[in-house]
């Protein structure tokens, strides 16, 4: 609730935004940060380097940008929601046209010193596109096979792009961001459970036709991990190892062996769960399973306070886009799925999922700061 | 609320609903991921915990020093030296084991067969397993490759020790070699020592029968190694045993004395100590060079080895089962004494004849040997008298004399590969052939051929047991380790002194004046030898060839060729040393029997049994003396 004098203001000063701030999701976020770098720590056999001093570096810029997004006022966001998506499908095209011109998968691009993953910005700006298109919509309208075109193809472009990369985990994540929203927004069981339906049909078609060698690769290993136990189904094997190693303590800090003796492939990534696992059990999952379920609290209580439709849809957007994450990484490193390559937010190592991550967390923050900000349905946005 | 419609209130209600659906949904996978940390980590987390310490710990054996081969006098016959070699991890060769391969044999030779190998043993083995790829490396060529180190990713220079044997082919029957652990090892040995590239085991002789004692127990260094196999560091080393030395009664020098003299013959050739069965020297020639095999023998010496006709691979002492021929007369004047058959006398025209078979005397063509008496009857090695013995004994009768000197049974020496031999019996016949015994097959054994097969080491075991009248075995190893091979005091022989004294005495006679080994005497006094020579024919005699002229020897191909044997003892009185020798397809001028004098006569002049050996613990019996006083 905002301060009774606040409240009465159309405008709402820096010092009321910092006020109104929820500082509980923010320190959240800055525990679980904490722990990641503590494991990017721990996985460099207790070094700073490669990656923990790098990683906390763009963590503190990560907070310093997440405080900012935050105080910007949502409608400004929804102003932005359109450019923003129009930029990020371009660069995710300019990455393809350059990647032409190399062999296999090109996901970077670099902006001078810079080296950007343009697929992370687009999660984001996926999700404000949607929500900025669906606060338009009554619920009926939404619908609409004519009107329903443009989500769905506000969805398919960004997630072709990425697809032909290939990156199969982003793909899946932006897929699961757009179908969610449209969820959200109340699109008709008529069209839902025919969806279901056609998907779970398309997909012998897809294992034929679109999936590439190497993710069917995955999938078969994952089906049978001892076919290839020197190969691709060593990381699953290995993974799950290092977790279940941990037993119900775990091994203690500093203390995990599989990762600190490379038997985990991609450990500051991907895998890095498995090292906290093994070094903190049973007993540590629980509770970082317990920090990750309080922050989608926190998330789902901010979608749901917002009085505006575009406010709901984006900060319930952004819980679920990092749910995912959540959900395939840990799915992944646990054999429950194949692995797609899907880092675990705020913990593995990556500047530019962390920033995509904490720049996510400044939308869902300014939701909160200003959810009780009323736009109206026809409204473009504009304060 | 005007700024809100009715249709923003349904919107917002739906969203609200659906919201908590996909939180529920959300709460769900979350405690899906939080059961399956509960099943991991509590349910199956012992297990993994295992599995985690199986994958960072590797255990590596180090290698035992082999126990060394050691004879009576201390000289070491069987040892390790220093083997510098090149292994490869096939994980850190980062180029790959090909490209590695090449590159090492531009510094050092490797042949392509050996690359082959190579290969084969790298895809058994784990990825970080060493694979020699190059042993007994000459030190320059160690230093090269150190040298070029830096550019041979996956090779590794290393130091281990190898078997050597001083004395190259001689005594490689004796003492064996070792090679690689074959499949078949590895199933009947559990020991994990066995299944190491580059462990060896003892395949043949001394090496064989004492592998156990001599390969000692691997040291384990227990390392923790990453997904490379790496070693990160060392968390245990657990020391080995080295593999216990053995010890042997054979007497070095003797024994090379023997092989020089039989070198170039296909023979066998044993000496014993006549007291107590010591065996001094073991001698089967051709031999080969076990060092070939201790590194992979070529094809080329191998089937040369394999297809010799003078049969280098096989230990002819222990293995080959021939005709004693006319030696086999010492035990039929035995059993004629023990039948009362001693005063027994015999014209020799030649030839006798028994049903409608002539059987001939050697010395037929001559008119035969006249009058013989049992004396003379060995002297001359008469057959017609033997063949008179046998018919009034028939074969049952023979075969008890036979069994109480240790024919047609294996003599159980230390060795591995030793074969029956045949003394034959009525009953035997009948079951093996299903045919009864006829008297002339008693006429043919009594002359030592037909059904009788003998191993060059029951002859050396029966004329040791007839200078000694003790049941004497051979016996080759005196200690292994630290524990005296337990000797047997052997039991008098069942046969009467009479009996004892004849046969002595007739094999005295053979080697003086009108005995048949009377040109290969001892002539220094008090060395003299007894002894019996034997010519066994090793093919059928017909009818028709002996019409038309028995062919000479040198007509002969060499394996149709007949044996040369002779069993002797030396001195005459109070004999210590016996011995048995066999030259195979090579009886002619008996070069078995001036080998036997030879042989003989060094071991009276050097005297190994009286000479202080060097064994560290003498004799069990020795040490309880001294607690005693």
């Amino acid at each position: 609730m905002l301060r009774p004098y606040a409240a009465a203001r159309r405008h709402l000063s820096i010092a009321d935004k910092l006020y109104e701030l929820n500082w509980g999701l923010v320190l959240l976020i800055a525990i679980i940060a904490s722990i990641g770098i503590a494991m990017l720590y721990s996985v460099a056999g207790g070094s700073w380097s490669p990656w923990a001093s790098s990683q906390a570096i763009k963590l503190v810029l990560g907070f310093f940008m997440m405080i900012v997004v935050a105080m910007v006022d949502i409608r400004v966001w929804m102003n932005i929601a359109y450019p923003f998506y129009a930029a990020s499908l371009l660069l995710l095209l300019g990455v393809e046209l350059m990647g032409m011109a190399h062999l296999g998968a090109q996901r970077w691009i670099t902006l001078g010193p810079l080296e950007l993953q343009p697929s992370e910005p687009m999660k984001i700006a996926l999700i404000l596109a949607l929500a900025k298109f669906m606060h338009g919509q009554s619920v009926e309208d939404i619908s609409k096979p004519l009107r329903l075109m443009v989500p769905l193809a506000m969805i398919a472009m960004p997630a072709a792009l990425v697809a032909m990369q290939p990156n199969l985990g982003t793909t899946i994540i932006l897929v699961l961001d757009g179908c969610s929203l449209l969820f959200l927004a109340g699109l008709s069981w008529w069209w839902i459970a025919p969806v279901i339906t056609g998907v779970a049909a398309a997909i012998p078609v897809a294992w034929r036709f679109v999936l590439h060698d190497y993710q069917k690769a995955r999938v078969m290993t994952f089906m049978n991990p001892e076919s290839d136990a020197l190969g691709a189904g060593w990381n699953i094997t290995q993974a799950k190892i290092a977790v279940g190693s941990g037993g119900a303590a775990g091994k203690g800090f500093l203390q995990g062996t599989q990762s600190r003796l490379n038997f985990l492939p991609e450990k500051q990534t991907d895998f890095i769960i498995t090292n906290f696992a093994e070094e903190f059990g049973f007993v540590g999952c629980i509770a970082l399973l317990i920090l990750f379920g309080t922050v989608i609290g926190y998330g789902v209580q901010t979608a749901i306070q917002a009085r505006s439709q575009f406010g709901r849809l984006v900060a319930m957007g952004i819980t679920l886009n990092f749910f995912f994450y959540i959900m395939i990484n840990g799915m992944m490193v646990m054999g429950l799925i194949p692995v797609v390559g899907i880092p675990m937010p705020l913990i593995s190592y990556g500047g530019t999922a962390l920033l995509a991550v904490m720049f996510g967390f400044g939308i869902l923050l300014s939701v909160h700061i200003h959810r009780q900000v009323e736009i109206p349905r026809h409204s473009t946005g504009i304060i | 609320m005007p700024l809100f419609d009715r249709k923003d209130k349904s919107r917002y209600n739906t969203f609200t609903r659906r919201a908590l659906v996909m939180t529920g949904a959300m709460g769900g996978v979350l405690a899906v991921l939080g059961g399956r940390f509960y099943q991991l980590q509590i349910m199956k987390g012992d297990e993994y915990r295992i599995d985690a310490e199986n994958n960072r710990i590797s255990q590596r054996f180090v290698f035992p020093p082999r126990g060394r081969i050691i004879d009576r006098f201390g000289v070491e016959l069987a040892t390790n030296r220093r083997n510098y070699r090149v292994v490869i991890v096939a994980e850190q060769a980062s180029e790959g084991v090909e490209a590695a391969l090449d590159a090492v044999s531009k510094i050092i030779e490797i042949d392509p067969l050996r690359r082959e190998k190579i290969l084969h043993d790298i895809s058994q083995n784990k990825r970080f397993a060493q694979v020699p790829i190059a042993e007994n490396l000459t030190w320059e060529e160690f230093a090269r490759i150190n040298q070029h180190l830096p550019y041979l990713p996956g090779v590794q220079p290393d130091v281990g020790e190898t078997r050597a044997y001083p004395f190259g082919d001689e005594m490689s029957h004796l003492l064996g070699y070792v090679a690689q652990a074959s499949q078949k090892d590895q199933e009947n040995d559990p020991d994990p020592l066995l299944a190491q590239p580059g462990f060896r085991v003892g395949k043949r002789g001394i090496e064989r029968q004492f592998d156990g004692q001599m390969r000692g127990d691997a040291g384990r260094s227990r390392v923790e190694v990453n997904a490379y196999g790496r070693v990160i560091r060392e968390l245990a080393n657990i020391p080995g045993k080295p593999g216990q030395d053995v010890w042997l009664t054979i007497d070095c020098q003797l024994q090379r004395y023997a092989e020089e003299r039989l070198a170039g013959e296909s023979a066998a050739c044993v000496v014993m100590d006549a007291s107590n069965g010591d065996v001094l020297a073991l001698v089967s020639t051709p031999g080969y060079d076990p060092n070939h095999f201790n590194v992979g023998i070529s094809n080329a010496v191998w089937q040369d080895l394999l297809h010799n006709d003078h049969k280098p691979l096989m230990n002819k002492v222990l293995s080959g089962a021939y005709p004693p021929g006319s030696t086999f007369k010492t035990a039929m004047v035995i059993a004629a004494m023990e039948n009362g058959l001693g005063d027994l006398q015999c014209n020799c025209t030649g030839s006798m004849t028994l049903g409608n078979h002539e059987f001939h005397c050697w010395a037929w063509k001559k008119g035969g040997h006249g009058g013989v008496d049992i004396h003379r009857a060995l002297a001359v090695s008469c057959d017609i008298f033997f063949y008179e013995v046998a018919r009034r004994l028939g074969i049952d009768k023979i075969e008890a004399v036979a069994r109480g000197l240790g024919l047609g049974a294996p003599t159980g020496i230390e060795m591995p590969g030793e074969v029956n031999g045949c003394m034959p019996s009525a009953a035997w016949k009948l079951a093996r052939y299903g045919v009864p015994w006829q008297q002339g097959d008693s006429l043919s054994a009594g002359i030592g051929q037909g059904y009788v097969l003998t191993t060059p080491i029951q002859l050396a075991q029966m004329v040791a047991r007839i200078a000694s009248g003790k049941a004497l075995t051979p016996r080759l190893v005196h200690q292994v380790g630290n524990v005296v091979q337990p000797r047997v005091i052997p039991a008098d022989l069942p046969f009467s002194p009479e009996a004892m004294e004849a046969v002595r005495k007739g094999m005295q006679a053979v080697c003086e004046p009108g005995g048949t080994a009377n040109a290969w005497r001892i002539t220094e006094p008090g060395m003299e030898m007894a002894g019996k020579t034997g010519t066994a024919q090793v093919r059928v005699i017909t009818k028709a060839e002996r019409q038309s002229g028995v062919k000479t020897d040198a007509q002969l191909p060499f394996n149709l060729r007949d044996n040369g044997l002779f069993v002797g003892f030396a001195p005459v009185e109070n004999p210590r040393y016996a011995c048995a020798c066999i030259v195979e397809h090579n009886a002619a001028p008996h070069p078995q029997v001036a080998a036997t004098r030879d042989i003989l006569r060094f071991a009276q002049q050097r005297d190994p049994v009286k000479m202080p050996v060097a064994y560290p613990i003498r004799a069990a019996q020795n040490r309880t003396d001294g607690e005693g006083t």
